[in-house]
């Protein structure tokens, strides 16, 4: 299996010197296969988002060394690794531009890694691919292209994100508790989506949730990050089988400490 | 009848400088005060060249491309520097001052005599107001024209998702900073362009026609949104031109009062005051039970002053 993302000891210091210094990340050592599909929990302040941003190129490291597909990116900006890695934020607000249509929106993730010149935004060509991708989820979006994405509820918007996201295929889908901020039915919805896509396009893909039902439930693997490190790892088999309480016996065992089910539930 | 074709004349010229602070001020989202510096930029490149004999049209285009170059002064000194938005523009503004003189090389220039665009038309055997409707429509309807195939190119749209929403923008690829520089470098050409346009209009450039430009150009859009809202890119324009015409209107009526010219910037200011506290008072007037919401949704739209609040 080839390696999709390789972590060497990433360390990440907020407001270095200060008396807010705040150590997030302590070393973190972490390969990806290629289609993995990772679920991330942890509790707050554990790290996960800094994880899922500095993997992003949100802000750059202090340590360490990210290679993607073999290169090192460590040193590449946001929106230059942006051409191979996507994202989904929490804020389904996040994801798209609100005053911009359907379509516009479609339109500028369909040139995410591209050169943009002076040509048409959209031609006709384009409008039929986003028209077939809309019709997958089942919204009735196909219909409403030329609509302001402001217009749509929440969970509408994230399934556009999604949508986007995935429009051109990226080595990477960064999913930060993307269904968090969903009534549990809308995010049941979203979540359904995305594991079709993810097995549909073949992706690979890191969900941060804060949910441990949905974390064993979908992917083929598993980490649990504690304190700026990577605590539990689990995949395959084992994965497969795990419950709840084997996720938090395991947790109680490699990090030397207790957590309560609710706080992991609720962070 | 006279009053209302002098305030549509008017308004016409005045409105590709509205235009102008539009692209930044509800495109990008940020309010540029680099207008106040441009607009006499423009009129002083204007003039000096007619001066020394370069065509009329001729010397608009390059007071579009001084403008230009004001712009991507302030939209460096935004996006490389990180300077907040009001400061980049004041420090530019402020630097264009000396420079304006500089070009002028003294503090008014008259074009007593010299071609114009206007007097061009005029020749056609037009009277000036019709010259001056001819030359305005004929230059909003070119502007509103490129900007509108612009902003539906994929540059276009990136520049139009950077000042929607610039976190998503920069996920999809765009260099947002790039984008921002554009829009002020378009931007600051109209309001030059304008500057020029008008010099020409009025027969001279003074060092001192620049104050309020800013204040002109936001009453201008706010009234024009106070009719419609939510249309897209060229009918958003067509807006502002309306805004910058009545607006035009309003300056001209209250001429007619016999007020001293002196005062007119305290009624610009005025207007522009309760040009901003409309949309508020109009919400609140089409949704009179849930005052609440009412103003939520303001908020939400960016609000009519969410920019100062940055």
């Amino acid at each position: 299996m080839a390696t999709a993302l390789e972590l060497k000891n990433i360390h990440k210091t907020f407001e270095a010197g200060s008396v807010n210094e705040n150590h997030v990340l302590k070393g973190i050592d972490f390969t990806v296969n290629e289609g993995d599909f990772i679920t991330v929990i942890g509790g707050n302040g554990a790290g996960k988002s800094t994880f899922l941003n500095s993997i992003a190129g949100s802000f750059p490291v202090d340590e360490g060394q990210i290679l993607l597909g073999g290169s090192d990116i460590t040193k590449e900006s946001a929106y230059k690794r942006a051409s191979h890695i996507s994202r989904v934020f929490q804020d389904s607000k996040l994801g798209t531009a609100s005053r911009l249509s359907i379509e516009e929106n479609l339109a500028i993730a369909w040139k995410r890694g591209k050169k943009r010149g002076l040509g048409r935004g959209i031609c006709k060509k384009d409008r039929e691919v986003y028209r077939d991708e809309l019709k997958k989820l089942g919204l009735g979006l196909e219909d409403r292209l030329k609509m302001d994405v402001g217009l749509l509820s929440g969970g509408q918007r994230q399934a556009l994100t999604l949508l986007m996201a995935a429009l051109v295929t990226p080595k990477l889908l960064l999913l930060d508790e993307h269904t968090a901020a969903l009534d549990p039915k809308t995010s049941q919805m979203v979540l359904d989506l995305t594991d079709q896509i993810i097995k549909e396009k073949k992706l690979t893909a890191l969900m941060i949730t804060h949910n441990m039902e949905q974390a064993i439930h979908y992917g083929n693997r598993l980490i649990m990050m504690n304190n700026g490190r990577i605590v539990v790892d689990v995949s395959g088999k084992e994965k497969e089988n795990l419950t709840v309480p084997d996720l938090l016996n395991l947790f109680k065992k490699n990090s030397g400490s207790d957590v309560s089910e609710d706080a992991l539930l609720l962070a | 009848m006279a009053l209302l074709l002098s305030s549509i004349s008017q308004g016409l010229l005045w409105a590709i400088m509205a235009i102008g602070v539009y692209l930044t001020f509800r495109i990008l989202n940020v309010a540029d005060l680099t207008a106040e510096g441009s607009f006499p930029l423009g009129a002083a490149v204007s003039t000096s060249l007619i001066v020394t004999g370069v065509a009329p049209w001729l010397s608009v285009l390059i007071a579009l491309l001084g403008g230009m170059a004001a712009g991507l002064i302030s939209g460096l000194l935004y996006t490389k520097w990180k300077i907040p938005a009001l400061l980049s523009g004041i420090i530019t503004m402020t630097g264009l001052y000396s420079i304006n003189l500089r070009i002028m090389g003294q503090a008014n220039i008259s074009l007593l005599g010299e071609g114009t665009l206007i007097r061009t038309v005029e020749s056609f055997g037009l009277n000036k107001t019709n010259a001056v409707l001819l030359v305005g429509s004929i230059a909003v309807g070119l502007v509103i024209l490129a900007l509108h195939m612009f902003f539906h190119t994929e540059v276009g749209l990136a520049i139009r998702s950077t000042g929607d929403n610039n976190e998503m923008s920069e996920a999809n690829g765009i260099r947002t900073n790039v984008m921002k520089v554009i829009g002020y470098m378009l931007s600051n050409g109209l309001i030059a362009m304008s500057g020029a346009l008008l010099a020409q209009n009025n027969g001279y450039a003074d060092i001192s026609m620049g104050i309020g430009t800013i204040v002109i150009g936001l009453a201008s859009i706010i009234i024009g949104e106070v009719f419609f809202r939510n249309l897209s890119i060229a009918k958003r324009l067509m807006t502002v031109v309306l805004g910058s015409v009545i607006y035009r209107l309003l300056i001209l009526i209250v001429l007619q009062m016999n007020v001293n010219p002196q005062d007119l910037k305290v009624f610009s200011a005025i207007l522009l005051a309760l040009a901003l506290r409309l949309p508020a008072v109009q919400n609140r007037l089409s949704k009179p039970k849930s005052k609440v919401k009412s103003t939520k949704m303001i908020n939400k739209k960016g609000g009519a002053l969410s920019w100062l609040q940055r």
